[in-house]
Formats: structure tokens, sequence, C-alpha cells
């Protein structure tokens, strides 16, 4: 019975089907997965005004519903317990309206799960909603608000915007804005794809682990050079052929190990066989 | 010393001139049933390739061989167009991108046609008649060795070595002498490194400037969480000082913490919050920038040494053996921030005089 079965299957039967079942799971798991890295930009039509009373209301409607079970009624901060965990959120109070745009703009608040970090997903709210909270939460005290000169790349000089970026920016998020590991699961996300009004919203503002680089430091001439460098990393680089993901020695170092290496070893094992 | 054996068949006892020759081949048989030396097993049996014997496998592999080579000149006239494809003045880098990949596709397609054609027709369609190198002894003969031996005794004795000691010692005086000039000659290969590693550029007073706009900082400009990466004010590239040198000993950063987070050790040194360390890592000198705000971490990418900003930038991870060394910041009359000494410690890797 079982020479029989031997006989009918393939020799290529279990590899076929083991590379066909992982397939059919890498496929299903994509499929299931809320997808991770899309910013679907809404157009940006509302401006996030602290004065407007009527915005500001709206603003702190939304909170109350969806941000104050962490951040506390007034955003004066504070805590949760869901089960056994304990989900805190710092104060908002000064940190801004460009704070607000930059983490719910991006989908990284509301918080999905807590972690090391809070990762960007697909924004939960849309540009108006965006905006009214944070009307509501610039009203409550004085903090950066949301850019909007200075965030167009094509004025930008790329050639300064590298340098400043080399010096400020590269050594946690990667020469080419890849994005990189950092200690305890942080880490330094890609910045490609990454609209520049978010761009400069992270570097005044300092969101998670990143420090703060203000307007004094970091002049809004350098941040929009910054961003035309990571808008021409986007459109113009790897002029030497394929970029394997610009991450630098890791990727090329795998390629030369397995494909390089291992192409070595197949061409001896080729040369020393004997022909048929 | 090449024997060549055309169609060897197996179960020929003894192939001619195959029988082991010099020493080394007896076996101890101690170990127990093994024979005193083992039989020449002779070749396996020559097996014909499908070239050999099908006509049809012959014509398809000769075709093979062709076909790699007609593909090597297809990569040479790919690279050749690859080349030309490029506008040379001000080519995008799109366009440098298609020039390049045809370039390295077309030089592959090259070199490994002709590799992969000449290999393949010498396995099919060559002959392959198996060979045999024996292996024989390195060691000389006897007489050989007596011949060397002699001349060396009769070289001694006609020298008369023996009979003149002041011959013999004043050579080896002269021997022993002979290398001091030339290792006093190595005194010349540079200028001692002196007290160069141990020193930077700062020292009291030097202004603290950005890097890389060179401009200088006030401090009220810098916000609670901000990283500012400076340069002593006065080293620019073609100055009067090595730029890369002393940068790579200079190079450091400005945080601003809450002022009551600032660590004891560290306070004297401070301004209102503002710290400076070297951010030249004291294990193998990365740059250590990877500045997390929420932990009040620096961490240095290539080893992952971390320093705790909050305890005076003490190691609390990693193969770093220092801490990195304090910069002593204050400001000058106009509000910039300038340094009030030079760095409190050795700047970058530790070496072996600092024990």
């Amino acid at each position: 019975m079982i020479t029989v079965m031997r006989a009918r299957r393939h020799r290529l039967a279990l590899p076929l089907l083991l590379l066909a079942s992982l397939l059919g799971a890498g496929l299903l798991y994509a499929a299931m997965t809320p997808l991770a890295t899309a910013t679907a930009e809404q157009p940006v039509t509302a401006v996030a005004d602290p004065t407007d009373a009527e915005q500001v209301a709206y603003g702190r409607e939304l909170f109350l519903a969806n941000c104050s079970t962490c951040h506390g009624f007034d955003a004066e901060g504070g805590s949760t317990e869901t089960g056994s965990e304990k989900v805190s959120g710092p104060s908002l109070i000064g940190v801004g309206a460009a704070s607000v745009d930059f983490q719910v703009g991006t989908g990284r608040m509301p918080l999905q799960a807590t972690g090391p970090q809070a990762p960007v997903k697909q924004p939960q709210y849309d540009d108006v909603e965006v905006k009214a909270m944070a009307a509501f939460i610039a009203s409550l005290a004085p903090g950066p608000a949301i850019p909007s000169e200075f965030l167009d790349p094509a004025a930008g000089d790329v050639g300064e915007g590298a340098e400043v970026f080399r010096t400020n920016c590269a050594m946690c998020h990667n020469f080419a804005g890849s994005g990189g590991a950092l200690t305890q699961g942080k880490y330094a996300p890609s910045l490609r794809d990454v609209e520049p009004v978010h761009v400069y919203e992270a570097m005044l503002t300092g969101p998670q682990a990143m420090p703060v680089f203000g307007d004094n430091n970091v002049s809004p001439e350098q941040k929009q050079n910054i961003v035309a460098y990571l808008d021409y990393m986007e459109t113009e680089s790897a002029p030497g052929g394929l970029s394997l993901g610009l991450l630098g020695p890791v990727s090329e170092g795998l390629v030369g190990w397995i494909v390089g290496i291992g192409g070595l070893v197949a061409c001896a094992v080729w040369l020393g066989a004997k022909a048929t | 010393m090449t024997d060549v054996i055309h169609s060897n068949p197996v179960g020929d006892s003894e192939p001619s001139g195959a029988s082991p020759s010099g020493s080394g081949t007896t076996v101890d048989t101690r170990a127990g049933g093994l024979p005193d030396r083992f039989d020449n097993p002779g070749l396996p049996e020559h097996r014909p390739r499908m070239a050999d014997i099908d006509v049809a496998a012959a014509r398809r592999a000769e075709r093979q061989v062709a076909i790699c080579f007609a593909l090597s000149a297809v990569g040479s006239i790919v690279t050749i167009v690859g080349y030309f494809l490029v506008r040379l003045a001000e080519p995008t880098a799109a366009e440098l991108r298609t020039s390049n990949t045809l370039i390295g596709l077309g030089l592959f397609l090259t070199l490994f046609g002709i590799g992969v054609g000449a290999v393949h027709w010498a396995k099919t369609l060559m002959p392959d008649h198996e060979q045999i190198e024996l292996r024989h002894a390195v060691e000389s003969t006897p007489e050989v060795k007596a011949d060397a031996a002699d001349i060396v005794t009769v070289g001694i004795d006609e020298s008369g070595i023996r009979r003149r000691p002041l011959i013999l010692a004043s050579l080896g005086g002269a021997l022993a002498i002979a290398p001091l000039p030339a290792i006093l000659l190595l005194k010349d290969t540079g200028p001692n490194p002196g007290n160069s590693l141990r020193t930077s550029l700062w020292e009291e007073g030097v202004r603290l400037v950005r890097d890389p706009d060179k401009t200088p900082i006030l401090a009220s400009d810098i916000e609670v969480g901000s990283i500012v990466h400076i340069l002593p004010e006065g080293l620019v590239v073609g100055g009067e000082f090595s730029y890369l040198e002393e940068k790579a000993k200079a190079a450091a950063i400005v945080l601003r913490l809450e002022v009551e987070e600032v660590a004891e050790a560290a306070r004297p040194d401070s301004y209102s919050g503002l710290v400076a360390y070297s951010k030249v890592c004291t294990h193998m000198g990365c740059s250590v920038a990877l500045y997390e705000q929420s932990t009040q971490t620096l961490l240095c990418p290539c080893h992952q040494s971390s320093f705790d900003v909050l305890d005076n930038c003490r190691v609390t991870f990693g193969p770093a053996d220092r801490p990195l060394p304090q910069l002593p910041i204050g400001v000058d009359a106009d509000g910039y921030l300038v340094a009030t000494g030079g760095l409190k410690g050795t700047p970058g890797p530790s070496f072996w005089e600092l024990g």
C-alpha cells in the first residue's frame, strides 16, 4: 500500500504543497490584517482655529467621546484600567494643534493596543474632525500650530536638506529615511510616503521617543529642505540599479551572501559535477 | 610523473603504474582487522556521456554551447546600448538607473555566457578520459642529503672561520648593530601623538555652533526635549585645524531637560536644564546621537551602547566602558552658549594608555 502511494506521489509534491500552503497562509494573513501603512490623505479643507468657538465645541465633543478615557476629561492626562491592563495617557495641555494633527492625522491615535510605540495606521477621523480636535486642544493652552508654510518639496534645496537630515535625522531614520530600530521595541518609522505637513509637525512636536526640532533649532527653510530631500529620495533614488529597500549594509549583505555567494557555490557544484 | 589511463574498467586487479610508491602506506594493524596495506581500488567504471553515444544529444549540447556564446554577444550589445542610452551631460537619476542596470546585466551576460558555454563545451563534448596522478614522497634520497651536508662542512672548513676567532667575533658584532639604523629611521614616520588623543578644541570661552550651518546658539532657543548637534566655533573646512580629525573628537550635542531632571553630578556644568555631552561613543567612536526623548536614552547605532542622560550619561547597556564626557557650558554676554572649559574626560574610544 505504502509503496503504491509512494510511486504515485511526485517527488516535488511535498515541497510544492508546503509552498502552496505557506503562500495561502500569507495571503490570508495579508487579507485579514488592517492596512498598516496606508495613509489615505484626505484633501486638506479644514483649518484648526482655537478661537472658533463652534469648532472648539465640536472638537471637545469628539475628544470626550474618543480620547478622554486615557487623556482625562480636561485633557489633563490620566489612566484607566481595562481588565488587567493599565492604560495611561499623557496630559495634552500645551501640546498644540500640530501634535493632534500629527498623532490623529497619521492614525497613530487613537491607540489600538498598548505597546512600546504607537504605529501608523489608517486614520480613524476625517480632516474636519481632526482639525476640530486640534482646535480644542489648542484652545486649552498655547502650543505649536499646524504649519501652513514651508511645506513645498519643489521649493526646497535638496542638497542642503540632505546635509541637515544627515546631521539631525539620519542616525535614527537611516540615511535615506528608511527608518531603523531603537531600544526596547521602539523604532524610528520609515519616512517614505509621509506627507510634508506630518514630517514638519513631527519635528515641531517631538512625538513619542523623537526629540523636538523647534523652528529655532532647525529653521522653517531647513525643514522645507528636509521635505525636499525626502521627496527626492522617493522619486530619484537608487541611480545604481536595485535599491534593496535603501537599508544599507543589512539588505546589501543579505543579497551578497545569499545570491552572490550562493550563486558561486552553485557554480562550483556544477563545475565539479560530471556531465550525464 | 603522470599516468594516463584510458577507460580503466573496475576489477582490473593492478592498474598499470598505479601501485603505491614510497613510504607511508602501511597501516597499523593493532586497530584490529585492518590490512597492512590497502589495495588500489582503481577507477570506477567509465560511463559514456549522452553526447558520446547519441548523435542527437551531441548536437543538442553543441547548440546549447552556441546559445551560451550567443547570449554573451547579446550581453555585449546590451552593455553598449546601456552606455550610450544616457545623455552624458546631466542625466537624471532614473536614466542613470536604467543605464547602470543595463550595463550590469549586459556585463554579467557577456562574461557568464562565455564561461558557462566554455565549461559546458568541455564537460559534454570534449574527451573525458580519466587521469591518475600518483603521489610521491617529498623527502630527498640519502645520497642527496649526504651531498648537501658535505657541501656545508667543506665550506666551513675552507672559510677557516674556526681558526680565526677575530673574524667570527667582528662579524657577530657587525650583524648585531646593523638593524639599529633601520629602527632609528622609523622615528621619522610621523610626529608622536603626544596628548592629542586626550584633548579637543573645546576650551573655556569657545562658542557652541550648530552643525552643519555653524550658527551660534541662543540658550533661549532650545526647547525642552530638543537635541542640538554642535561643534566648537572656528572648526571649519579648510580652516586652522584639520576639520575631520578635530570634528571626530569635538562633535557634541546639547539637550534641554527639565531643570530638576539634571543629574546632581552634571548640575554645576549645566545651564538651566541645558546639558552638553560629547557624542562620540566611548566604545569605538561612532556617533551616539539616537536620542530617545521619552526614555532619556542616548543610543549608539553601532553596538547598541546606551547612555542614561538623567544619570550624567552613565553606560546602561552595551560594550562601552566609560560615560560620555560632559562639556561644561554657560552663556556669554550676548546670550549665546559657550563652553566654560574642556570636555570632562577623554572623548572618543578608549585607547591603550587610557587604562
